[in-house]
């Protein structure tokens, strides 16, 4: 296996006295793609912000690239190669698509490899560039999502950390947005880090998966492998019972620990 | 008319500070008319003290206002973010307080005039004698306006600052460092106070409570939506024109209170300005 490129160990991050991540390890490896599953309010998008430097952890490192980055303002994390795609796709309403993505490049001085890029990002996303012009807020929710990726690809990153890209959209726009980032990850050799409620693209698209409940790994293997687990089935794909994906109905069963 | 549309310009660009600062930190600075006096008083004091010529005594008194306005951000402001917005008014008119006080410390509380190149000085147009102390604050907002709306347009930092006041969070993600980006913004909205307070000075005299003019600016600043930056300008502009009317056609004492008429009615009627759009802004 490659190297490894992110490795998170022992973190604990709590808002005030709630602590949201309860002593987390993982390690995502060089131009992989790996996904962290979880329900609601498992602590999905608490680890990627700890990851990106937006929250600070209480206990652990996070290590990027061979250096600890814990702690670390955001701004210093993107200039390090990690971009953050986050949860409810957070554009820039009041500016145009093309302005955005060429916020996503600020950090970057190369101005012809900004220009090379936006070309780059419009050729995975045709419809951005139609709308190149048009203000972000007037977007779909699946066009705002297509901006936020191209956003975060316009940094040139070496990692992305996508939160829930899913989120809110239709079956079939959902297989589009994980088509394109399984491109990126193939094309670019982006490393992807990529959380998700919807177990079934994300186990399709990545390669290593964890599974997340109430701030606690539970589970980890192989996506091909995750897929054949009878409560990945059960909970996850809604292959039985569908719908009751309670977390105390997890917790009943704990036939992984 | 001319003086109405003159003294309509300075509300404007000072009810433009008010809504830049808004927009960017949801803070409301009470204290943006005395960073117009601040300026006055120092362009004069380069001036009638030091001798400097008035160009240059211009630039570094909005040099000295901008980045009086950027360590303003950046020690004390920027701590009460998040604070409940009665703190923030009270902590910016109390700062306004120490401005007026200081000033009056720093070059007494008498009443000056600051000579410029256009003083006392008139065209006749079409008949109609045309002072150029009105024009030349006409034509300053013209293009003070004209540069803020290029540098926030084309520029890869303005972009940047309009991006960290739609969505702080976001702005973080990409990299943008958001606190220097607020600290540009205080910079801008007092140095457009400072030419204000500069363009305003030969028409009407520097004194302590020159900064009181910040309280109609607010007021333009309502009517035009408080949150847009045309609307700012617009609203100032009806505001100086009404007050001229009202001056003109209304009994006297009219005149004075006619920015605060205006100010209630919006609040009633239309809360939302005249270019209402208000949008919830995220985080
Ligand atoms: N701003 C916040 N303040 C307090 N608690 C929070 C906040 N955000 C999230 N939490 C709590 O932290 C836990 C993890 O949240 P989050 O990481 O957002 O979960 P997920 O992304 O998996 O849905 C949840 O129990 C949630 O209630
Ligand atoms: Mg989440």
């Amino acid at each position: 296996m490659a190297d490894t490129l992110l490795a998170v160990a022992n973190l604990e991050t709590y808002y005030g006295p709630i602590m949201a991540i309860r002593g987390i390890s993982f390690a995502v490896p060089e131009r992989s793609v790996v996904t962290i599953l979880g329900a609601n309010g498992a602590g999905k998008s608490t680890i990627l912000k700890t990851v990106s430097g937006v929250m600070d952890p209480q206990k652990g490192t996070v290590t990027f690239a061979g250096r600890e980055i814990q702690g670390m303002d955001p701004d210093k994390v993107t200039r390090l190669g990690i971009s953050h795609v986050p949860e409810g796709r957070e554009v820039f309403p009041f500016l145009s698509v093309r302005e955005n993505l060429l916020m996503g490049a600020f950090t970057r001085r190369d101005v012809a490899g900004v220009a090379e890029d936006l070309e780059l990002v419009y050729s995975y996303f045709p419809v951005l560039r139609s709308r190149a012009e048009q203000r972000a807020g007037s977007l779909s929710g699946g066009e705002q999502q297509m901006l936020a990726i191209s956003r975060a690809l316009m940094a040139r990153p070496r990692m992305m950390l996508l939160d829930e890209p899913s989120l809110g959209l239709s079956p079939r726009l959902v297989k589009e947005i994980f088509e394109i980032i399984a491109r990126i990850n193939r094309e670019r050799g982006v490393t992807v880090l990529l959380v998700e409620q919807n177990a079934n693209m994300a186990l399709h698209i990545a390669d290593y998966g964890y599974v997340l409940e109430v701030g606690r790994i539970v589970m980890e293997d192989t996506c091909p492998r995750l897929l054949e687990k009878e409560d990945i089935k059960e909970f996850y794909l809604g292959m039985k019972e569908s719908g009751v994906r309670g977390t105390r109905r997890w917790k009943r069963k704990k036939t992984w620990r | 008319m001319l003086n109405g549309l003159a003294v309509g310009c300075i509300y404007g660009l000072v009810a433009l500070g008010f809504v830049l600062i808004y927009k960017a930190t949801e803070l409301v600075n009470f204290a943006q008319g005395d960073l117009l006096m601040l300026g006055a008083f120092t362009c004069y004091m380069f001036v009638v003290w030091y001798g400097v010529g008035y160009w240059v005594a211009f630039a570094l008194a909005v040099a000295l206002v901008a980045l009086f306005g950027a360590v303003l951000d950046a020690t004390i402001l920027r701590r009460i973010i998040g604070q409940p917005q009665f703190s923030v008014v009270m902590l910016t008119i109390g700062l306004g307080a120490i401005f007026r006080s200081f000033a009056s410390i720093a070059w007494g509380s008498e009443i000056y005039t600051l000579p410029t190149p256009f003083s006392a000085r008139a065209t006749r147009l079409a008949g109609v004698a045309v002072s150029h102390e009105y024009v030349s604050i006409i034509i300053g907002t013209v293009v003070l306006c004209a540069v803020l709306y290029a540098f926030f347009t084309f520029t890869r930092i303005g972009l940047a600052m309009q991006a960290s006041s739609q969505n702080q969070l976001a702005a973080y993600y990409m990299g943008i460092p958001v606190k220097l980006m607020f600290s540009l913004i205080w910079a801008i909205s007092a140095g457009v106070a400072a030419i204000a307070g500069v363009l305003l000075a030969p028409v009407s005299l520097i004194d302590i409570n020159l900064g009181f003019i910040g309280l109609k600016a607010f007021a333009a600043a309502v009517l035009g939506g408080f949150g847009s930056i045309p609307g700012a300008l617009v609203g100032g502009i009806t505001i100086g024109l009404i007050e001229l009317f009202s001056g003109a056609y209304l009994p006297q004492g009219f005149k004075d209170v006619a920015a605060y008429v205006v100010l209630l009615v919006v609040l009633a009627v239309r809360p939302q300005g005249m270019f209402g759009a208000i949008t919830r802004k995220k985080v």
